[in-house]
């Protein structure tokens, strides 16, 4: 509760707060990334999770994918103010239970341990098509593709096998279907 | 073979083909070629501040006072910083400035050099936008992208930060071709529905109610013409933000007041109880709506703002329209007027009760105040100002504190971009340079800063400025001792613990301005009042006027903490019905 003495007004009730992927298409110059971060730090928005890569280089065009939640009305303007900034071209915001939309992360995860816990390990994330890139005696590095939350859990599981180190990257989207995001 | 020029002829260059005639700014090591620069360039004439956050103010002075935008040249390191406050002062209140700033030559960026700051990542959340030049190809562009950033959709200021080495580089110069929208973002995106949508809740409205903000001023003299004309052809109530005063006049009377914190009772009454709320360049500021939850709690609202991101921030309407207060109110009388008479004169007898209630709470007078014939009362200076000052066209600034709430509460605006005040940032301290600027901008009008003794001691040092260029700005000091609005809420919520707002040993001001070079004048009661005015007016110089006012005064109506519009606070006067009515919606 805020100090009733307070010059401002008190915090009222506020609506559901949800997560949200907001997909950001940028001018990939110096400074773009801090001038999003920034915003988000800067109006106390949240990030849950950042992936950001360049994907046009003729057009020097980056794409930035945020995890984040808010209530619908912070939500909007989480969108409303990126669209202010120069560098934005367009913005676009995903639900995350939105079926016309994939959602995936990427982890590396390194177990160490004898053969037979390397084996069970690969067995248990078998789902998450595991990709093994790199191999010896008493360790593996798997790569798995997945959602969030299937990734966290994997990672909770293969602890007692012997997981020992985890590497992942902020969530990415793509819309299903031959549509684009206009 | 086209010419080629140094990066700091190409600055001035951008600057002729944007039309500037002043520069405000502070030389320094970083930008000493652009400098070196100025004196082949007659038609911009540099002025020469004291402190670089003076010449971020004064720019907005000259800015807001001009309808164009203010330009600041800065060294790096302390020359960039100091000019933040002025930056983000601009950004709150939507004020179209360029901010130049020198910067150590590119090889030496991130070597912590002398006088090296981060300048870009210090002013990123205080500007629209900015550039670091690293290249001096791009320079032409960005600084022509500069001007197009600050001055379209809702203007602000930009900063555009080079390198020393850039400045003495050398490239082509081009003009800049005609304006493409940045990014695609465009600004008039509403549609003739939602104007028809408008029209319907205007003509359905039984306790419609105006509230206008900066926007209006910001959206060009011609928007304040279609707001009068709007608002006389549907004859409705009008209240203002503190920024919007002077769109529409102040002595009219469907103009109800100010509304907000210390705005009229009649106008944030009306606020609460109105049944159609048509929000025009205004953003629902925390000082504005109160409590959020029971603000305006039965009407529909209608928000037109040219920032989107504006709309639904903080109060959530019913109908946004998205664009230029000008184009949108334009596009409303046409269709008012296609309808022929039938809503004009339906709406006058539809909103006849309402009026009549308006009235009543007009009858409270919630600006009154207890005169006195021993000490001069801050609000009757204000009026004795006004009344001595109405006849010519005056432009007003202010510091920030219960002397800016008094000015606005009893100073009369008429016309747009007279009324210079840092609102949103509440910078104290703005007032003195913002009346440099606005002085600059119009050389031959009354320039008057009505200030506190406390915040004028912030930028005290531009009247060195003032002095310098001859610019007879008059410093019109409402001197309490304290830091009046402070003293206030203390008094109101912190059981009278002054802490730390009583200022001692403060200088004497008429000593001080004679030290400047100006002209000093003191009036310590109301007797001499006006007289002394007079003087000040009919003075040709700089003059710092030490009127010394009740130490004690409070600035009322106010709406206390977390309370909603028709909870207010009245002054002394009302006391005693004050005290059987403390529950609010009783006092109607």
């Amino acid at each position: 509760m805020a100090n009733p003495k307070s010059a401002y007004s008190i915090p009222t009730k506020k609506g559901k707060p949800d997560t949200h992927i907001i997909v950001v298409w940028v001018d990939n110059e110096a400074g773009v990334l801090a001038r999003v971060v920034g915003l988000f730090s800067g109006r106390g928005y949240n990030i849950e999770s950042l992936a950001v890569a360049e994907i046009d280089a003729a057009k020097n065009i980056s794409r930035i994918t945020i995890v984040t939640t808010g209530t619908p009305q912070v939500i909007d303007q989480i969108k409303l103010q990126l669209k202010k900034l120069v560098p934005v071209h367009k913005v676009a915001d995903f639900k995350r239970e939105d079926k016309k939309v994939i959602f995936k992360e990427m982890a590396l995860l390194k177990v160490v341990g004898k053969k037979k816990k390397i084996e069970k390990c690969l067995k248990a994330c078998k789902t998450y098509h595991p990709v093994i890139l790199d191999k010896s005696s008493k360790s593996v590095v798997i790569q798995i593709t997945a959602l969030r939350r299937e990734i966290d859990k994997m990672s909770k599981k293969l602890k007692s096998l012997g997981l020992i180190s985890t590497s992942r990257t902020g969530a990415i989207a793509m819309t299903r279907g031959a549509d684009v995001f206009k | 073979m086209s010419k080629l020029y140094s990066g700091a002829e190409i600055v001035f260059k951008c600057l002729e083909d944007q039309d500037v005639e002043f520069i405000f700014g502070y030389p320094g090591g970083a930008v000493l070629p652009i400098y070196d620069e100025l004196k082949n360039h007659s038609s911009i004439k540099h002025i020469l501040v004291r402190h670089e956050q003076g010449a971020g103010h004064a720019a907005e002075g000259y800015a807001r006072s001009s309808g164009k935008p203010g330009i600041v040249l800065v060294t790096s390191g302390p020359g960039a910083t100091n000019v933040v406050t002025a930056l983000t002062d601009a950004y709150m209140d939507s004020v179209p400035l360029i901010c130049i700033s020198g910067q150590v030559p590119t090889h030496l960026i991130g070597t912590d050099a002398f006088q090296e700051c981060d300048t870009t990542g210090i002013t990123r959340p205080c500007t629209k936008h900015n550039w670091l030049v690293k290249d001096i190809k791009d320079l032409p562009k960005i600084l022509h992208e500069a001007f197009e950033v600050a001055t379209t959709g809702r203007p602000g200021p930009v900063l555009v930060d080079i390198p020393k080495d850039i400045q003495f580089a050398k490239t082509n110069y081009s003009k800049p071709k005609k304006i493409k929208k940045v990014n695609g973002k465009s600004h008039n995106k509403f549609t003739q529905n939602e104007i028809n949508e408008l029209i319907n809740l205007i003509s359905k409205a039984k306790k419609p109610m105006i509230y206008t903000g900066g926007g209006v001023i910001n959206s060009g003299p011609k928007a304040s013409e279609a707001l009068r004309e709007f608002v006389r052809l549907v004859g409705f109530p009008i209240t203002s933000t503190l920024q919007g005063l002077g769109a529409f006049p102040g002595d009219d009377n469907q103009f109800i007041g100010m509304l907000g914190m210390h705005g009229t009772y009649e106008a944030n009454n009306a606020m609460h109880d109105c049944d159609l709320l048509i929000n025009i360049g205004a953003r629902f500021d925390d000082r504005i709506t109160g409590k959020i939850d029971e603000f305006s709690p039965k009407s529909k609202k209608v928000h037109i703002d040219i920032d989107p991101s504006s709309i639904n921030k903080i109060i959530k309407v019913d109908l946004a329209i998205v664009g230029d207060v000008n184009e949108v109110l334009k596009s409303t009388i046409k269709k008012i007027n296609q309808k022929q008479n039938g809503i004009k004169v339906s709406n006058k007898q539809k909103i006849s009760k309402w009026w009549e209630q308006i009235q009543k709470w007009r009858e409270k007078d919630s600006l009154g105040f207890i005169n006195s014939d021993k000490t001069i009362k801050p609000q009757h200076a204000v009026q004795r100002l006004y009344e001595l000052t109405k006849s010519q066209d005056t432009f007003i600034t202010t510091e920030v504190g219960q002397h800016q709430m008094w000015a606005a509460q009893h100073y009369k605006f008429n016309k747009p971009n007279r009324w210079m005040t840092s609102g949103g940032l509440g910078t104290m301290g703005y007032g003195l340079p913002a009346a440099v600027g606005v002085q600059i901008a119009h050389p031959d009008k009354l320039v008057i800063d009505i200030a506190g003794e406390a915040s004028v001691l912030m930028t005290m040092q531009e009247m060195s400025t003032a002095v310098q260029y001859n610019l007879p700005i008059k410093i019109f000091v409402l001197n309490n001792q304290y830091m009046g609005m402070v003293r206030q809420w203390q008094e109101l919520l912190h059981e009278k613990n002054y802490s730390e707002s009583y200022s001692e040993a403060l200088p004497d001001f008429v000593k001080l301005a004679e030290a400047y070079g100006c002209k000093g004048i003191k009036a310590s009661n109301p007797q001499e009042l006006d007289e002394k005015i007079k003087e000040m007016i009919d003075h040709e110089g700089p003059v710092i006027f030490d009127c010394q006012v009740d130490p004690n005064e409070n600035c009322f109506p106010m709406i206390p903490s977390g309370k909603p519009h028709n909870q207010m606070i009245l002054g002394p006067n009302d006391k005693e019905e004050n005290k059987i009515t403390g529950k609010g919606k009783a006092l109607v």
